[in-house]
Parts: structure tokens; sequence; C-alpha cells
């Protein structure tokens, strides 16, 4: 049986293959942190790690990811003390929250590749996330300030 | 805004709130920055506390009105936690924090040891749930203080009797009681609320005239910026409940696929080739209530039923299905757009008449006119509608993201056809409403496929597509401004046309016209000192469910009055901030009467006396915000700055917008400033929070939003094509202003004021840097 180590655990799978690992996130580990906004790969609310890098989990099958490691929202930190998730505090970032799970994901995928990136670099990495409450003033701010503590 | 249409009695029912979200939060210290806005008739210099004089508010008009108990609200453990239920819904204004705030401030509990308990759909018991139309703190400062002024004195009275002495003698303060000495000063006895707690809940609670309530300046929470959302930790773990979170043993998944056009219905459909989808358990057809009005009534579908969300949307792209469209399916936008102009080039219903408008125009020594147009929006928050309903042995319990959970159990318990006291309404956080989730109609669907499939918990998840496509639609709208201006270049006359169809062709016969509510936005109450104005309203008929959107028709209203001024401005080669001001006049309070406003005039529900129009604060915020913004400062070619202000929800904002059009006619915005008079404010922090989703919110409605019909049916479907601002182009740097008002000023509304202004101040920005006049909203992101 084709398997997922997701958030360290190895997962079994055995659904249809073009699922996407969003909704075997969510309805079938009943991993809930990560979200559906669009189910088109352009808002961002589902974005998960898969080896280490952002990926929308809407447009990736379960069994693309076979064998690989997947992280979501809730394997971020055990205790939730990623820098990412600090500074998303700190800054007192989120409205309705709905989004922020991808947010934090998109961002803490930017900082393992580029510990400090520029503003535009910041802005291009995180364009593909919507939040339409408008938090974007305060998740840029954010991401300066974790880049500062990644 | 749903007092308009519920007026029915409700029957009473006790639940307990069971979804309990128990967050982490601190407090730190903060800038004291507050006004004090009442009253004070006595006061007692021991306790530096005061008694209030009660103000009337919109709460009175609203279904269940309010309700004061402190044993409704909060609760103390023998350990001392404090359990604080919150009845309003979440949804990103932050208000299920700053509610609790005033009770726990006012109470002097430690706001490290308060819990928050989201309150079940009970208006009986909790007074008023509808969470919308800013209301929250408008409506419910009074009675938190006064819930938390109560337990505090019943905190004192059980310390009293404990100790066997005055009342006057205990005093509340951080958590425990403390016994003073016959000089006032603390013996060095006290007794923590843990060790009160049965006892004071066990005190009568005492009347609201016999309460006294701290002053402002012993608040702790109150007006102060550090207070933590109470859901922060949990956001940013992963671990916060929304509406598609909720998981129930045996808990199957649907969609639904609904008609396209308003009214459509199935005339015929093939289940055979969705349910040979593997996960695909059942199908069942809804039937859609087509009685006019419709009010939040389903529209009815094919509902498809799975083990996975992607089985139930695999096996609904499966369905065949043959629509029968009816007469909506000649609405067309463009050609609807062209009609509505031609209407609001005719004299329409007058709603508002003062002095001689015909004569000022027939004088005038020039006449400015123009037509400012607007596009349908869709909420389109971030959490697409979704519900979870378990409806087995003439019970319903139904989660969801809902903003107005009593209205739903309502209509519910219709629906299904069982006694409303056997219906539950469970609030989960919303990942955003902005009016959508005022109307249930998705819960009433989720809960009859529950019925239909006998009583199997299901959780039915709308498509992003679903939520574009079958919303209640923002108004399209026309607005004609014309001005008429004497050989003084004084401005003589005033004459608004709006053509936009109604709000209430969703609850009443379609008349073609608006209703109070929509004139009371920004139409009818232009705070403007012109002597001859007259409001009019031309017919336009409804072929969608029109309904509201955060900021409603002050959105078009405002949008045109703001960028007519300017645009006279320029005209008479006035600079438009000081031209505003000039038009705005003497500092004054509003006279409804004297100024012809209808007899049926709507103060966003607040009552005029308590809730008057005062220019006075309207003009400060506007100097205030050209100040900070550096008004009048030199700045580089294709920039520049536009200004736009009203009056809203019992609150003052104006926001002055800079923007850049890059060579290629590219609009960015790097710098908002807006200030705000909300009178007497609690959460500071939250509201600048909510200025800069105001920005981010009013940026997507000028240039980027916009759902356009054909044939009948959304032509948009994703946030591919209805756009909304990211990263990439969003106002860069929002600063805040949060003006205090004058001592004696109610509380206003926070989450919808801001949003208007923005969509004049940047279409005057933009005139300032190109000479460019925009009258059409979506402008689109590039100036040509
Ligand atoms: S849900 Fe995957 S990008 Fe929107
Ligand atoms: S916080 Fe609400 S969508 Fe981002």
């Amino acid at each position: 049986m084709p398997s997922i180590n997701v958030n360290g655990e190895k997962r079994d799978y055995s659904g249809d293959s073009a699922m996407p690992l969003l909704w075997f996130l969510r309805d079938e580990l009943n991993l809930t942190g990560t979200k559906y906004g669009c189910g088109a790969g352009v808002c961002g609310a589902c974005t998960v790690h898969v080896d280490g890098v952002a990926v929308r989990s809407c447009q990736t099958t379960a069994a693309e990811v076979t064998g690989k490691s997947v992280t979501t929202i809730e394997g971020l930190d055990g205790n939730g003390e990623h820098p990412v998730q600090k500074a998303w505090r700190e800054v007192n970032v989120p409205q309705c929250g709905f989004c922020q799970a991808g947010q934090i994901m998109q961002a803490a995928s930017l900082l393992a590749k580029n510990k400090a990136p520029t503003d535009d670099q910041i802005v291009e990495e995180m364009s593909g996330n919507i939040c339409r409450c408008g938090c974007y003033q305060r998740i840029h701010d954010a991401v300066r300030l974790a880049a500062g503590g990644v | 805004m749903l007092q308009y249409f519920e007026t029915e009695a409700r029957t009473a029912r006790q639940v307990q709130g069971t979804i309990e979200n128990v967050s982490r939060r601190t407090v730190l210290g903060g800038v004291l920055a507050t006004s004090s806005f009442v009253v004070a008739l006595r006061v007692s210099t021991a306790n530096a506390r005061e008694a209030l004089t009660p103000y009337p508010t919109g709460a009175a008009g609203m279904p269940h009105t309010v309700v004061a108990d402190p044993n409704v609200f909060i609760a103390i453990a023998p350990d001392g936690a404090v359990t604080i239920v919150t009845h309003r819904a979440e949804m990103g204004t932050g208000i299920r924090t700053s509610l609790p705030m005033v009770i726990a401030d006012e109470m002097e509990a430690d706001w490290s040891r308060v819990r928050i308990v989201q309150a079940e759909g009970d208006e009986p018991k909790y007074g008023n749930q509808d969470t919308d139309g800013s209301r929250s703190m408008r409506h419910f400062i009074q009675p938190m203080r006064q819930c938390g002024a109560a337990m505090r004195h019943m905190l004192e009275n059980a310390a009293a009797v404990t100790w066997g002495v005055e009342p006057a003698l205990c005093r509340a303060k951080n958590h425990q009681v403390i016994l003073l000495d016959g000089t006032k000063k603390p013996s060095g006895k006290s007794l923590s609320f843990g060790e009160l707690a049965k006892a004071a809940m066990a005190q009568p609670v005492p009347p609201q005239d016999k309460l006294l309530y701290k002053t402002a300046a012993e608040f702790t929470l109150i007006g102060k910026g550090s207070t933590k959302i109470a859901d922060l930790h949990d956001i940013t773990t992963g671990k916060a409940v929304y509406g598609a979170d909720i998981r129930l043993p045996g808990m199957k998944f649907a969609v639904m696929a609904r008609p396209a056009v308003l009214g459509g219905k199935v005339k015929a459909h093939d289940a055979a080739k969705a349910l040979k989808v593997p996960g695909v358990e059942a199908v069942h057809e809804l039937e859609g209530v087509h009685k006019v009005p419709r009010g939040f009534g389903i529209l009815g579908g094919i509902a498809v039923i799975a083990n996975s969300t992607y089985a139930a949307m695999a096996g609904r792209d499966a369905l065949d299905i043959e629509w029968e469209n009816g007469p909506n399916a000649s609405y067309e936008s463009v050609a609807f757009d062209k009609e509505m102009t031609a209407t609001a080039a005719q004299p329409g219903k007058v709603i508002r008449n003062q002095g001689d408008p015909d004569a000022a125009f027939t004088k005038a020594k020039q006449v400015f006119s123009a037509d400012y147009h607007a596009q349908h929006i869709v909420p389109a928050a971030m959490e697409p509608l979704v519900a979870v309903a378990r409806v087995a042995d003439g019970k319903a319990d139904i989660w969801a993201p809902v903003q107005s959970p009593y209205g739903a159990r309502k209509d519910l318990a219709e629906a299904l056809k069982i006694p409303i006291e056997n219906v539950t309404v469970h609030v989960t956080l919303l990942g955003g409403g902005f009016g959508r989730k005022s109307k249930w109609d998705f819960m009433v669907e989720a809960a009859l496929i529950s019925q239909k499939l006998g009583g199997t918990p299901v959780l039915l998840q709308w498509t992003r597509e679903d939520d574009l496509r079958h919303a209640f639609y923002h108004t399209v709208s026309v607005e004609r401004i014309e001005v008429a201006i004497d050989d003084k270049d004084k401005v003589t006359g005033w004459r608004h046309r709006t053509v936009a169809p109604s709000i209430i062709s969703t609850f009443k016969e379609d008349t073609g016209y608006s209703f109070p509510i929509e004139y009371g936005m920004g139409f009818v109450n232009t705070p403007f000192e012109i002597a001859n104005v007259r409001c009019e309203n031309g017919k336009a008929m409804a072929h969608t469910r029109i309904g509201w959107y955060r900021s409603v028709s002050t959105i078009p209203h405002v949008f045109a009055v703001q960028s007519a001024v300017c645009e006279v401005a320029d005209q008479l080669g006035r600079d438009p901030k000081d031209f505003l001001l000039e038009l705005i006049g003497s500092d004054r309070r509003l006279d409804p009467k004297a100024l012809g406003f209808p007899d049926d005039f709507w103060n966003f529900g607040d009552p005029y006396e308590a809730f008057p129009i005062d220019t006075a604060r309207l003009k400060n915020v506007i100097r205030i915000a050209a100040d900070k913004a550096g008004w009048g400062k030199k700045i580089p070619a294709r920039q520049g700055l536009g200004i736009a202000a009203h009056c809203a929800w019992s609150s003052y904002v104006a926001t002055v917008v800079h923007v850049e059009v890059g060579n290629d006619g590219k609009i960015s915005v790097p710098e908002v400033t807006t200030a705000i008079d909300c009178g007497l404010y609690v959460n500071p922090e939250r509201i600048r929070s909510q200025m800069e989703g105001a920005a981010v919110m009013g940026m997507s409605n000028t240039v980027y939003s916009g759902i356009t019909f054909k044939n009948g049916a959304v032509e948009q479907s994703n946030y591919t094509d209805f756009t909304v601002a990211r990263m990439s182009n969003y106002p860069k740097k929002v600063t805040t202003h949060i003006v205090d008002a004058p001592p004696g000023t109610h509380s206003g509304g926070v989450g919808e004021p801001a949003v208007a202004p923005f969509s004049g101040a940047l279409c005057n920005a933009i005139y300032a840097a190109t000479k460019k006049r925009l009258r059409r909203l979506p402008t689109g992101d590039i100036v040509t």
C-alpha cells in the first residue's frame, strides 16, 4: 500500500490516486488546519510543505507525494514555536485567521530557502496567498521579523 | 440590518454553549488612550467609580434587543477561572475578544484567567445575535459593562457578608476583593475571586441604577493597545475550528449543483454516472424555494453525498442535469448598465428635498454633472460557505460559520418541520463573513440533506465557484450627481440620483426602488451645507439575489459623492480637501427635519438624538488625516493624494490615499492615512487591523473586483477572474489615527465605516496624479 510521511508519521494511502492531497489530509487524516479556499491553486489557503517546500495541496495528488514527506501547519513545530508562528503572534497578523495556515507555511518555506529575503522577494513569494481580510501589511512585517530569527 | 426583516417573536430556550475555544492570551501594558462617554451622576471618591445614565441605541429595534444579566454571561469557578460567554460571531473583527474585554475590565478580572465560550444561537437568552451592521460594540458595550459591574458588586457583596462588614469597605481589584479599613486603606485582608465564586454567584443581581462603573482612568483593558485576540495561538497552529473543521462520527461529505440562473429549476436529471464515481454514496434532489420574495430560501438542485469532499465534487461533475432557467435568463450586465444610466438621466422618486433645487439649477452659472458606475461584488470570504448538520430523532444540530445563528435556527425549524426547541445552532469561527454568512441558506441545505439521509451527519461544502455564482450580490449601480454653482463660484444646488436594484427585493415584492436602510447610507444624509438639495431614486428591478456586503450602499454612494466633490473643486480651481471642508460648512449637528430628510430616515438603526451627525467630528477626522498624510506636500510626477470622508455606522472616517501611477499606467498605493472617530473605543489594536483590512478591501472594490452576468448567470468562476488585492499590489502602508472623541460620545461601529471612503480617495488621487477621472468600478489596475 502506498504511504506518505505526514508530520513525521507514516500514513497509508488507499484511495483514488487522483485525490488532491488537501482532501486526503482533511477528510481522511482529519488534519483540518490546512484549508480549502479555491481548489484551483490560486489562493494559497491549502499550502503545505512537501520535502520542506511550499506546494498547493489542492493541486498535488496524494499519489504524487507517495514516499515523500508532507508537513502541515499542525506539524510545523510541535509547540507552535516556529519563528514564523512566533512572529505572526508578535505582529498580531490574523483577522479571521482562515488564510493564515497557508500564509505561515508559505513564509516558512521562503525563509527555509532564503534567510534574508528582500521586500521584493517577500512580495513575490507571498503573492499567491490571498487574505480577503487584508492582513498583507502585517504578513509582510511578520515575515521580515521572522527572517531575523530563522 | 436584519431588524428590518424580522419582527416575529421567537420561543425562548435555555441552552448551554458547547463549543468552547479555550485560548491563551496575554496582556501587556499599553498606552493610555481612552475617552469617557458617560455622564457622572454621583461619583464615589473611595472607589473612583461613577454611576452611568443609560443611553438608547438601535439595539432596542433589534429582535430580542439586549440581555445584561451577569449570570448569563459570566461564571466564576472555585479555582478562580472566569468564563465569559460571547454571543456575537467572530469573523475577523476581534469581537470575540473585545466584548469579553469589556466585561473583564469592568468586573476587575485578570484577563489571563479569562476563558471565552461561544454562545449557541439563542437570542431570548443572550439578546440579539445578528453579527452585522457594525453593531456589536455599538449595541453591547453598555450591557456588557453592566454585566461586569454587577458581577463586581456581587463579589464585593459576598466578601462583605464573609467579613461581616459594609460592602463599601470591600473593593474588587485584579481578581481579588480587598478589605479596606476605616480610612479606606487596604487592611491587608483579601479574598480571591475563586474563594468568593460560589457566594458571589448566589448574590442577587443589583439593578442597573444601583451600579457604579469604573471611570475611564481606571480601565485596564478598555482603550488599551495590547490585548491579543483570544484565538491567536490556535490560528497560528492550525487548531482554530472553522465550519469545515467539525468532525462527527460517521459524517459524510456533500456538494450541490444549483441553478445558474435565479429561479432556475431542475427539469430532469440522471444520477447514474455520478453514483458510479468511487466514494459517492447517494444523490438527492432538493426542492428550491421559488415563491417570491425568496428571503434566504434555498435555490434547490441536486446534492451528491460521498465519503470525501473530493468524491462528492467528482460525483457532481458526473451529474447529467437539464435546467429550466426562467425569466431571469435575460439578465445581462452591459445592457443593464445602459438601462440604469438612462434611468439616472431622468427625474426619479424624490426621497429628500430641501429648498428649491430646480430654481438653483435654472439660475446656476455652471452645472456639473457626472455618472458613477459600479458592478456587483461578492463577499468572497476566504472560507467558502459550509455547514455540518445532524438531523435525527426529531432533533437537529447544525454547526456553521454563521453571522445570524438565531435567525438561522428559526428557518431551520421551519424547513425541517420540527419545533425550534429541538434545533441547536453551534457557531464556529468564521473564516470571514462580510455579510454573506448572515444568510443561512447553506445551513438549511445541509440540514435537509441530513434529514433525507435519515439522520446521517453531513458536511455540506460550497466550492469557491458556488460561492461566486450563488451569492447574495452587492448591488450594481449608477449614481448621478449634479451640482449647481452660482456666479460667485458657490455651490447652490445638489442633486443625487441613485439607481440600483435593492436588497429589499430579497424580502419583499420588488418595486424597483430602494428602502430606508440604503437611503441612509450616504445618500440622503450627505452632510453638506448647501441650500437646495434633492435626492432621487430611479427604478431598477433585481434579477439576482441582492444582499448586503461589508459597507453596503455606502460604497457606491460615497464613491460618487466624494468623487464629485473633488471634480467640482477641480472645476473651480480649489483644493479638494479645503473644498470638502467648505461644503460640510459650519460646526453643527444636522437637523434631519430642517434638511428635508425623509420621515423614515434610517440613522444606521440608532436613535438620532443619541447618535446625531456632527459636522465638527467629521471635519476633525478630515483635518487629522490630511495633516498626518502631509496634504499639500510636494510629491513626484505621476503620484497624487486623494481624500474622502464620511459619517457612517455612527463613526467618522477620513482617508487619504497616496497613489503612484507608473509610466505603464499601473496603479499602486504606497500609503494610506486613515483617521477614525468611533467614540468610546475598546480595542485599538483591532481597530487598526480593521482599518488596514478596510484599505485592502477598498483596493479590491475599486480596482479589481466585479461580478457580471450574461444570460442570467454569473460570468466569473474563481479568484482567477473575480480578482482581489494580493500582496503584489495592496495599500503598502496604512497608518491609522484613532481620534479621541469628545467626552460623552457613544461607541460607534468599526468594521464597515472605513471601506467606502477608499474608493473615492483612490480615484481622486489617480486624478491628481494623471488628470484622468475614473468613474467606473472596478477600474482595473491600469490607467489608460
Ligand atoms: S485551495 Fe489550494 S490554492 Fe486555493
Ligand atoms: S485573516 Fe481572514 S482571510 Fe486572511
